[in-house]
């Protein structure tokens, strides 16, 4: 169980300050989303946390364990937007999650169906742990690749082989399999055709449910916020204008941003009793 | 499982590569230079050596093909002989430029951020200096000879190599994928091992490759110069050097040599072609992260449709409507090689309606769009009508006139390098006849009233003053600098921030409400289609499966327009529900099918789906509602495939 | 200069402080003006550094090598006395630095005559072939690489471009020195219309500056084509096309601009080159320019020569990068961005 919090969180590129004394926090196990236009900061706050922009000032704690400041294998994994930039192009789908597993497994055979292994012990300095053997890494890439619904046989081949869709579901399983204990979604659907977007949505809650990690889910579109998550932020101008509970600020937007990104959302005149459709998710 | 490296694609590239005429020629002609510098010093070295005082600089002869030199030796076999210590030469210096360039070119990516900066910055003062002058340079410092020729030429080869190679270095580490790597705790060394080199190995062969051409050619000409082989060794250049001297008496004696630099400086550059074809046949394109709809490069072989059955089209509709602004029939957009993107489009678009037409990526809609403004990209061929406001456009130059266009990025689609100003008073000069003064008024005004403030200044600004919305705002003022009757908008926001979609396209409905214009907006997003458009159109593979009244989009008959209104979740959307999704991948645009297209997605096909083409007739959803589905949903039952999708649960 | 010309393009007090406020955060003019001309300076430095530098890389006593193993020794520390080799190193550094400052760059081993008199001799003769050879290869290349793309674009007339790629790529591949021989057994020798070498009428000039240009043109040519044809790929090449401009204002009102500032970067290191292929070309045809003077120096041992000549060469080709970066700039606007 991990709890990710932000304090004071400034990011600064030379003279440009992209955000500003952010204070942020995502539960064990909830969704918070990360809202705002273009240039609010989002993705740059999102990044911080991972340790790929610089942080000029603040404090980023995982269980109020203090972050390194330069990327690293931690308790936080991001996935990024663009699924055809993500991923090494030379790399088999299987080696890209294979580097994302801990260097030693756990000893404790239960804890592998567990992936919500604490911080400490995901460096795999815990005392009791032994190294993979080939097969068993093997196993663990299979159960990952099925976890997000892609035929572990395809493990041998390059990304060049899969659609957006399949590609954002690898790069979800890569994040996984580092046993992160708080997410981050950096706007993951924006770069994928409209029909493969409800599919990688749907099953980013599914497995944020049935794993219960914390979840920071970056986008501009409040209607996907809404749909996703618990609490919402609103940033902009690398300030945070708005937080609180979703529903509650969707309801009484208090701020003229909320108010502006929430008249942005277009309205589609469905009929709220329409029963939703739902295809088997697969292959998307 | 771990070392999955896809080798093999690799290997099977350089194969298919070896199966061109350029990459045969390459391994043959590479083959006959190797063999060359291998047997010819033990085959010709002692006729090469043979000095006789009897017949010194003799020209071209039976006995001396070429002629001898001043000591009688027959130059034909120098040259020969001389292949070897060239190639030598050439390739230590090349090995020393290719290891040094790699080093510096690397380091950057592995060093610290300080460190590494520190190298680039003196790699790119080093590059200013051209590489002869570095020579000249390392030449004088080492001595003349060929040992400090090969130092010289090889150090002077490091810095526009590991220019190249940061910069390619630079672009790798800078990705994503990097990016996910260093969350992930790969270390510095691991990261270059894994994820740099295997992806810069093409390019860095390449450059190899030309460096070793560069290096033949320099050496070459630094033992011309009398500064690189000393007597009694020779290479091609010291060869040239002798020549030159008798160039009077006997041109061959100069121009073998130069022949023979010539000859194997072209083997490499034709080693690098076959290397450059292989890489490029390698290099995925990457789809751009926005949905366009030019058709991608692989696909199944398909076939047109036989003329005749064309005019049976179910689209071709028969209810022609006379007083249409635009009118569309049976269009198609075909690619050599059998890609069919657009399949037999019929639409209408009355003076003065707004139209959405909706699809997703390779659907065809961009295609469509284009095709009605004649600017489908070679080599595309366009068939059926396209009839607007009476006549047909495509031979009807009303471009920039009665008809404007609207493209998705505005980053891009405005020229960099010309003021904003002048790019929309050009319409007005070339179309209007207006003088140059008139059309720049004319054209600030057009910015004023497309809502940008301070116009007369923003005129003379170039696109990359402007922000992505406001370039937008020009590009729509643009069209208006005649009066168009027809606004044709390809995803105009979909590259812009959320807020300032909304912006624009409130401006696109103030155009229409000032100009009475008419407006067909293409979109992946039938959120923005439903805020402007009266009417939506829904395109799959090529065809208009559904029509309907935007107001009636919560009943769509087609499955596949059911699935795009349930994918996308709405402030209306239940939180507790699950999201639409449509299983499988749309098909390439050569894909061929003798049913509908979207059968293989479909939970209701049956087996008239995948034989037969639906068509496209009345649906129940009232008037205007057309679908083109052997099995639409009744407009208020629950759809299709909702069902199918719980059946499958239980 | 081109920096202010910028500031009087801004139309207000408002743009002028805009601007201003650009060029603190270094992505406009004067910041990139500015870093240029750093860069300039830092590699100005690297020049003469390395030009001092280099008489005391070399293995073993310089002036022992240039006077020959059997020297008077007494000569030889006379020599070194004169040349100041017997000073301390920082020394040497600071007295060579004020000798540059007065233009003053030694005096030559052989003939005994200043560096720099020899250097004003021989240079113009250098730069009378340089100068036609630039504007020639401007005049040709960019015409017929713009041409061939646009005859080309979009995978028209394939054997057109195999044509165009085969006889640039094989003119490009020739190295200057051997088309001059080439020429020479040609034009001078089996057809003597121009003399074979030295500098004297007009006819003089063909040979030489012909050898020098056909090159980089073909080289230029092919580096325009590729970048017309990614320029008539752009989406604003088809919003020309869709306002449908005549073909004269799309290609060179629309196209030729942008081409032009991305082929120039490019271009700017085939200008420098150029400077280094007037070293062979001189030898060939006998040119009495710097060039054939350095290749003597160097035979010659002639260390202080060597070292001016290599002063001079470096200084005028970082003095073109400069110069074409400026122009890019000039003509495009946003490259003071994308610069560093």
């Amino acid at each position: 169980m991990s709890s990710l919090e932000l304090r004071g969180v400034s990011v600064r590129y030379g003279r440009f300050t992209a955000v500003r004394g952010v204070d942020l926090a995502v539960p064990d196990g909830s969704v918070t989303g990360l809202v705002g236009g273009s240039g609010s900061g989002k993705s740059t706050l999102g990044k911080a946390v991972v340790g790929l922009a610089p942080l000029t000032a603040g404090r980023i704690t995982v269980d109020g364990v203090d972050l390194p400041r330069r990327p690293g294998r931690g308790p936080v994994q991001l996935v990024f937007q663009n699924p055809y930039a993500s991923l090494d192009p030379r790399l088999g789908i299987g080696a890209t999650i294979a580097e994302a597993l801990p260097r030693r497994k756990t000893a404790d055979p239960a804890r592998a169906r567990d992936l919500r292994v604490a911080a400490g012990e995901t460096t795999g300095a815990a005392a009791g742990t032994t190294r993979w053997t080939r097969a068993e890494r093997a196993a663990e890439v299979a159960r990952y690749l099925d976890l997000v619904g892609i035929d572990p046989a395809r493990a041998a081949q390059t990304p060049d082989a899969l659609s957006g869709g399949q590609r954002q579901r690898v790069a979800l399983a890569r994040a996984l399999a580092a046993r992160p204990g708080v997410l981050i979604a950096d706007e993951i659907t924006s770069a994928l055709d409209v029909s493969v977007q409800g599919a990688v949505l749907n099953l980013l809650r599914r497995l944020q449910r049935e794993l219960g990690f914390a979840l920071l889910f970056i986008s501009h579109d409040l209607a996907v916020i809404r749909y996703l998550c618990d609490q919402v932020v609103v940033l902009d101008g690398g300030r945070v204008v708005e937080a609180g509970p979703a529903v509650a600020v969707m309801a009484r937007p208090a701020h003229e941003i909320t108010r502006t990104l929430l008249s942005c959302v277009p309205a589609l005149p469905v009929t709220a009793t329409r029963p939703p459709t739902a295809v088997p998710d697969q292959e998307a | 499982m771990a070392a999955n490296r896809s080798g093999t694609g690799a290997r099977a590239a350089l194969r298919r590569s070896l199966h061109t005429p350029i990459g045969l020629s390459a391994v043959i002609a590479g083959l006959l230079l190797a063999a060359l510098a291998v047997a010819a010093p033990p085959l010709f070295g002692d006729r090469a050596e043979a000095i006789d005082t009897g017949a010194t600089n003799q020209g071209v002869s039976g006995a001396h093909w070429l002629g001898t030199d001043s000591l009688g030796r027959d130059i034909m076999a120098r040259v020969l002989v001389a292949s070897r210590l060239t190639l030598q030469l050439g390739l230590t210096a090349t090995v020393i430029g290719l290891a040094g360039g790699l080093v510096l070119g690397v380091a950057p990516s592995v060093l610290g951020r300080r460190a590494g900066r520190a190298v680039t910055a003196a790699v790119g003062v080093l590059v200013a200096f051209p590489g002869l002058l570095f020579v000249l340079f390392l030449a004088t410092v080492f001595g003349v000879g060929s040992t400090g020729a090969v130092l010289a030429i090889g150090l002077a080869l490091i810095p526009s190599l590991a220019r190249l190679i940061q910069n390619l270095t630079a672009s790798i580490a800078g990705s994503d994928y990097v990016a996910a790597a260093r969350i992930l705790g790969v270390g510095r060394f691991r990261i270059v091992v894994r994820h740099l080199l295997p992806n810069i190995v093409e390019p860095v062969v390449l450059f190899g490759v030309q460096a070793a051409t560069g290096s033949l050619i320099a050496f070459a000409g630094l033992s011309f110069l009398g500064l690189g082989v000393q007597s009694p060794d020779y290479d091609w250049g010291r060869l040239l050097n002798e020549g030159l001297g008798r160039v009077y008496v006997n041109p061959a004696s100069a121009l073998a040599p130069g022949t023979a630099v010539v000859l194997a400086g072209l083997v490499f550059g034709l080693i690098g072609e076959a290397v450059a074809q292989a890489g490029g046949r390698r290099t995925v394109t990457v789809p751009t992260a926005t949905p366009t709809d030019v058709p991608a490069a692989a696909a199944e072989q398909d076939t047109d449709l036989p003329p005749g059955n064309a005019n049976k089209d179910p689209q071709d509709r028969p209810d022609v409507n006379g007083d249409a602004l635009v009118q569309v029939t049976d269009l198609r957009v075909a690619f050599p090689g059998g890609r069919t993107a657009v399949r037999g489009v019929g639409l209408t678009v009355a003076a003065g309606e707004a139209v959405g037409l909706v699809g997703e990526s390779g659907s065809g809609k961009s295609l469509t769009a284009l095709a009605l403004a004649d600017l489908v990209p070679y080599p595309g061929r366009t068939t059926g009508t396209v009839r607007f406001d009476g006549a047909d456009l495509r031979s009807n130059p009303r471009l920039g006139t009665d008809l404007a266009l609207v493209f998705q990025d505005p980053m891009t689609s405005l020229n960099p390098a010309l003021r904003v100003g002048r790019q929309l008073a050009e319409v007005a000069e070339v179309h209007l006849g207006a003088s140059r003064g008139g059309a720049r008024a004319r054209a600030v005004a057009r910015l004023a009233a497309v809502g940008i403030p301070d116009a007369g200044r923003r005129a003379r600004q170039r696109p990359h003053e402007y922000s992505g919305g406001m370039r937008q705002r020009a590009f729509i003022g643009m069209g208006l600098m005649a009066e168009p009757k027809l606004i044709i908008a390809d995803e105009p926001t979909t590259a812009l921030d959320v807020t300032v979609q909304k912006q624009v396209l409130d401006l696109l409905g103030q155009v229409r409400a000032g100009t009475g214009a008419a407006l067909l907006l293409i979109s992946h997003d039938l959120g923005v289609v439903a805020e402007v458009c009266d009417r939506v159109l829904v395109m799959y593979a090529g065809r208009i499966v559904e029509e309907l009244p935007v107001r009636r989009l919560a009943d769509a008959a087609h499955p596949y327009t059911r699935a795009l209104v349930g994918a996308i979740p709405t402030m209306a959307t239940d939180p507790a529900s699950e999201l639409a999704t449509i299983p499988g991948r749309p098909p390439e645009p050569g894909e061929e099918f003798p049913g509908c297209a979207f059968a293989a997605r479909c939970a209701s096909a049956t087996d008239r789906c995948r034989a037969e083409l639906p068509v496209l007739a009345a649906a129940g959803g009232g008037a205007g509602h057309r679908v083109a589905c052997w099995h639409p949903a009744e407009p208020d039952a629950e759809p299709e495939a909702a069902r199918a999708g719980s059946e499958a649960a239980a | 200069m081109a920096a202010l010309a910028a500031f009087g393009e801004q139309p207000s007090g408002a743009g002028g402080l805009r601007a201003a406020a650009r060029a603190l955060a270094g992505d406009s003019w004067p910041g990139f003006v500015a870093r240029r001309l750093a860069r300039l300076l830092v590699s100005l430095a690297v020049v003469v550094t390395a030009s001092f530098a280099m008489i005391h890389l070399i293995p073993g006593d310089p002036v022992h090598a240039a006077l020959g193993p059997t020297a008077d020794p007494a000569l030889v520390a006379a020599r070194r006395h004169q040349l100041g080799l017997d000073r301390p190193l920082p020394a040497q550094y600071g007295s060579f630095l004020n000798n540059l400052f007065h233009g003053r760059l030694g005096e030559s081993i052989i003939s005994q005559t200043p560096v720099s008199q020899i250097v004003s001799d021989r240079l113009p003769a250098t730069l009378r072939l340089v100068a036609p050879a630039v504007v020639l290869i401007l005049l040709v290349a960019v015409p017929a690489g713009m041409i061939a793309a646009v005859l080309t674009r979009d995978g028209r007339r394939r054997r057109g471009e195999l044509a165009f790629a085969a006889t640039t790529g094989v003119l490009a591949a020739l190295p200057e020195f051997l088309l001059a021989v080439g020429l020479i057994a040609l034009f001078a020798v089996t057809w003597p219309v121009f003399p074979v070498a030295g500098q004297s009428d007009l006819s003089s000039y063909v040979l030489p500056v012909l050898s020098l240009t056909v090159v980089p043109t073909a080289s230029l040519s092919r580096v325009v084509r590729v970048e017309a044809l990614r320029v008539l790929r752009e989406d604003y090449m088809r919003t020309a096309r869709a306002k449908r401009l005549p073909a004269r204002l799309v290609y060179l009102r629309h196209a030729l601009p942008n081409l032009l500032t991305s082929s120039l970067t490019i271009g700017g290191m085939l200008f420098t080159s150029l400077l280094a292929g007037t070293v062979l070309v001189e030898n060939v045809f006998a040119w009495p320019g710097l060039g054939s003077t350095i290749v003597q120096a160097i035979t010659t041992k002639d260390y202080p020569l060597v070292q001016g000549v290599v002063l001079v060469y470096g200084t005028f080709a970082l003095l073109i990068t400069f110069a074409v970066d400026m122009a890019v700039a000039a003509v495009d606007p946003r490259s003071t961005v994308r610069g560093n």
